[in-house]
């Protein structure tokens, strides 16, 4: 058993140690905002917070989170309040929407450290998060407008 | 009968109600036939359904019915708004639910539940109007027969009807608490509809009821599905399409932890197994031999050699498409004939959810969960692999994690329910993405030759196009459709004519190539290849004629409505001045039929090339669509906007390549799409004609790679005639 917190709450899970957290997150604890796309750290839809640091869940085995706190979409603070998420849904930024989860973490992660980003900030801590839709304008109207409104 | 509708409402689409992850579904009944015809029954206790669209509860709640698989174009939005328009509702009264499987909601056109060619809202607009205004009879005529005042007195507000000569209201809710639905239905003629002018919702941005699903992880994929007693599947295809296991380890793979069984399909081998990571670790250690197929010789890079050869073979006729006039002794007749030549490789649609089902087959029926552009085939397969009756399957439409064309091939959702059946027991088939790429069914490479005749004036007098691909109806469709085509492919060939120039004589013809590889529709389909090879066409003659690519193309253009989104375009990105570092490119599409309607769009592209490496960027994209009549203008521009960078996406990066007939990609890491930092700039002036919704999901797409080519043309002088425009066929190009 590996013991973890996941969005304020600990959890102890039966995985092996080696499984990837995303399918922890997702079929064990049935916390499905983190997509899997890749497997590989090549999409970033699998996107959660470790200790408020941006990961690939898809990539970061379970035990390498023991003791850890991890947050996911269903954690971030505020829920449809949370001011990424108000922006996102001003700025109507989701197609498909697949993809979403891991970019709002992401943007989550870069205004805890960097509250007012430039544009080029933005697209730099972005830019490890595929939108197939292409919704990439859409996405950084909404993280300047979060930055702005937060 | 009410308890009848509660089963859609408890199936797990992501409405505004849905739990992030089922569990407790699959013990669903069977029972789930909705009861659509109320008629001669007091609507309150008929679950307040009026029609298959609408119903209408004695507290004012509307509930309508969005009939459209959704993968992010929108239509689960525009759709039930169109009814709420013709209904007058209060649309903050209204709850959208997705629609369950069956004929009531099946598209006007295709006879199925099916989402392709951007043909939803078009195809749906008159039948849902209908239905909306329908409804809005039903609620009049019984609040004239409680007054006893004609129906003609009466008017509506948002969910309220009113007598005005007598002041007096009453909401949409309190009369379907006594309002009986009448038999039969009134019927409703088009003379009957609002006339546009007096539409309160169509043409105005309304939030998408989806987005904060979409924004909060709730949104439940078909890949986030569980039901109780499920096991994990994984599948390993044949490389190869049409070959299959001729051996393999599945009994070692068996005896690995939590591995339930080791299925062979007749094209690959599945991996089952408790847990997800254990059938991951399955499908790792699994070792197949692979029986040979028919395209095991193939190699892409040698195909395309002779596909250009085929095109350019003038003695060999294609399939002709549309045609005008006779072109052969147009071009014979001809003082000079202008050719180009252009190609495009392979793509892969690269949808973010990889292919991915949830079946549950029982001896009383099936149930699946199934994000997929054609739910009505799902079923029809099921129902014919599990042996039981088509109303024994029970099909989920859940969001699609990306669609775009590979989503109306539904092989993943009968390998599902085949493995669900081996089984016994419940089942999530999901693809690695490794296995998505292997399994991809592209976009087809194609060689086009065009051949323009000119008059000693320099007007153009004939145009054929040659155009060299494998099938792709084929294998969407079947043999059947492409013959009852008299073998027209009209995904390939889609917009390989060029019926809005000023062209007397003009044919295109499809060679038939058959590599044996996997085919799809992929957003925009032939219009993609086709459009490079036309547009640039059109520039080269342009440049010949010493002309502006803008004005020729205005010279030659008749229609309003294309020189409208032409002069557009131009306008808007100021085309005549001249950038520092970069160029422009025109380029100008159209998407859909004639038959229901086409939807244009003139595009200009900025790009900047550095010549010392020859890496392209697009740093801006200025796009004027005319759609003809905008439902949701907001969406139709982020569509075009997503359908744009589509076209970048394929135009500088993407290539599948195939050797000994299998994808050598396997990850996005090998084939790249677009990333933020590579996105243009860009701006989409939507543009109304008319009162009819056009085709919008994938306007636009088609416009990209050639205005990039023209765009270097116009720097360099050098024409760039194979996509993707890699950086290393860009050097090629400008040493040639």
């Amino acid at each position: 058993m590996t013991s973890l917190t996941v969005n304020g709450i600990q959890r102890q899970v039966a995985a092996d140690p080696g499984t990837p957290l995303l399918w922890v997150l997702r079929e064990e604890l049935r916390l499905t905002g983190a997509k899997y796309g890749c497997g590989v750290a090549a999409c970033g839809a699998c996107t959660v917070h470790v200790d408020g640091e941006a990961v690939r869940a898809c990539a970061t085995p379970v035990s390498a989170v023991a003791g850890k706190a991890v947050v996911t979409i269903e954690g971030l603070p505020g829920g449809e309040n949370n001011p990424l998420v108000k922006a996102w849904i001003a700025e109507q930024t989701p197609q498909c929407g697949y993809c979403q989860s891991g970019q709002i973490m992401s943007a989550a992660a870069l205004l805890r450290k960097t509250p007012r980003p430039s544009r080029q900030e933005i697209v730099d801590a972005m830019d490890g998060n595929l939108c197939r839709c292409g919704a990439y304008n859409q996405i950084i109207a909404s993280i300047e407008r979060a930055s702005r409104e937060g | 009968m009410s308890d009848r509708m509660t089963a859609p409402v408890a199936t797990p689409s992501s409405g505004p109600s849905r739990r992030g992850v089922l569990a407790g579904a699959a013990g669903l009944s069977f029972a789930f036939g909705l009861s659509l015809d109320t008629t001669g029954r007091a609507l309150a206790q008929a679950g307040g359904v009026v029609n298959a669209y609408i119903r209408i509860m004695p507290d004012g709640a509307i509930t309508i019915y969005a009939p459209v698989p959704e993968m992010g174009q929108a239509t689960n939005t525009a759709i039930p708004l169109i009814i709420a328009e013709e209904l007058d509702a209060d649309w903050s009264k209204v709850k959208v639910e997705t629609a369950p499987v069956a004929a009531a909601y099946n598209h006007p056109v295709f006879r199925a539940q099916f989402v392709v060619a951007s043909l939803s809202t078009r195809a749906y607009w008159m039948p849902v109007r209908t239905a909306g205004a329908q409804a809005r009879r039903v609620l009049l005529d019984a609040a004239a027969a409680r007054w006893g005042v004609p129906a003609s007195e009466l008017t509506t507000e948002p969910s309220v009807v009113v007598h005005a000569a007598s002041g007096r209201r009453l909401g949409y809710g309190e009369i379907a608490s006594f309002a009986t639905v009448p038999n039969p239905l009134p019927e409703i003629k088009p003379e009957n509809l609002k006339p546009p002018a007096s539409f309160r919702l169509i043409g105005k941005d309304v939030a998408r009821w989806d987005v904060p699903l979409k924004a909060t992880g709730k949104a439940v994929y078909a890949i986030d599905v569980q039901v109780p007693g499920m096991a994990h599947a994984v599948l390993a295809r044949a490389p190869v399409m049409g070959g299959g296991p001729a051996s393999h380890n599945g009994d070692e793979v068996r005896r690995m932890p939590g591995v339930v069984a080791v299925v062979a399909l007749a094209n690959g081998v599945a991996v089952v197994a408790e847990r997800i990571e254990q059938a991951l670790a399955g499908r790792a250690a699994l070792k197949v031999e692979w029986s040979a197929a028919p395209a095991s010789g193939y190699d892409s890079a040698a195909g395309l050699q002779k596909y250009l050869a085929d095109a350019r073979d003038a003695t060999r006729l294609g399939i002709v498409g549309r045609k005008t006039g006779e072109v052969a002794p147009a071009l014979a007749a001809a003082a000079r004939v202008v050719s180009g030549e252009y190609t495009t490789d392979y793509v892969y649609h690269a949808q973010m959810e990889p292919l991915t089902c949830v079946a549950s087959v029982r001896p009383d029926g099936v149930e699946i969960w199934a994000g997929t552009q054609w739910p009505t085939k799902v079923q029809e397969d099921a129902a014919r692999i599990a042996g039981v009756a088509l109303d024994k399957v029970k099909v989920n439409m859940q969001p699609m994690g990306g669609g775009y064309g590979r989503r109306a091939q539904t092989e993943y959702a009968s390998e599902a329910v085949e493995v669900s059946k081996a089984i016994g027991r419940p089942v999530k088939l999901m693809a690695t993405r490794e296995d998505d790429v292997i399994n991809a069914h592209c976009r087809p490479m194609t060689a086009h030759r065009i051949d323009v005749g000119l008059d000693e004036t320099g007007k153009v007098t004939a145009w054929r196009h040659r155009l060299a691909a494998d099938l792709v109806v084929v294998q969407v469709y079947g043999q059947a459709r492409l013959d009852a085509q008299k073998g027209v492919d009209h995904i390939v060939m889609a917009h390989a004519d060029v019926p809005l120039y000023d062209v007397p004589n003009h044919q295109a013809e499809h060679i038939y190539e058959d590599s044996g590889v996997r085919t799809a529709a992929w957003r925009g389909i032939g219009a993609g290849p086709n459009a490079f090879a036309v547009e640039a066409m059109v520039d080269d003659l342009a440049r010949l004629a010493g002309q502006d690519p803008v004005a020729y193309r205005l010279a030659l253009l008749k229609e309003p409505r294309a020189r409208a989104v032409v002069q557009a375009a131009a306008q808007m990105s100021d085309w005549s001045r001249k950038r520092d570092g970069a160029a422009l490119g025109f380029a100008f599409a159209r998407l859909g039929v004639p038959q229901l309607g086409e939807s244009l769009a003139g595009a200009v592209v900025e790009t900047v090339l550095d010549q010392a490496s020859g890496k392209l960027r697009v740093a801006r994209i200025w796009c004027a669509v005319d759609v003809g009549l905008p439902v949701q203008p907001r969406n139709i521009a982020q569509q075009v906007e997503g359908s744009l960078i589509w076209g970048v996406s394929s135009a500088i990066k993407e290539q599948i390549v195939f050797k000994g007939g299998a994808v050598q990609q396997r990850n996005y890491t090998d084939y790249e799409v677009l990333r933020m930092s590579e996105t243009p700039e860009i701006n989409v002036r939507v543009m109304r004609s008319g009162d009819i919704p056009l085709p919008v999901g994938e306007l636009g797409l088609a416009a990209v790679t050639p205005a990039i080519s023209n765009a270097v043309l116009a720097m360099t002088g050098k024409r760039l005639r194979n996509a993707p425009f890699t950086a290393e066929r860009v050097m090629a190009a400008l040493k040639a």
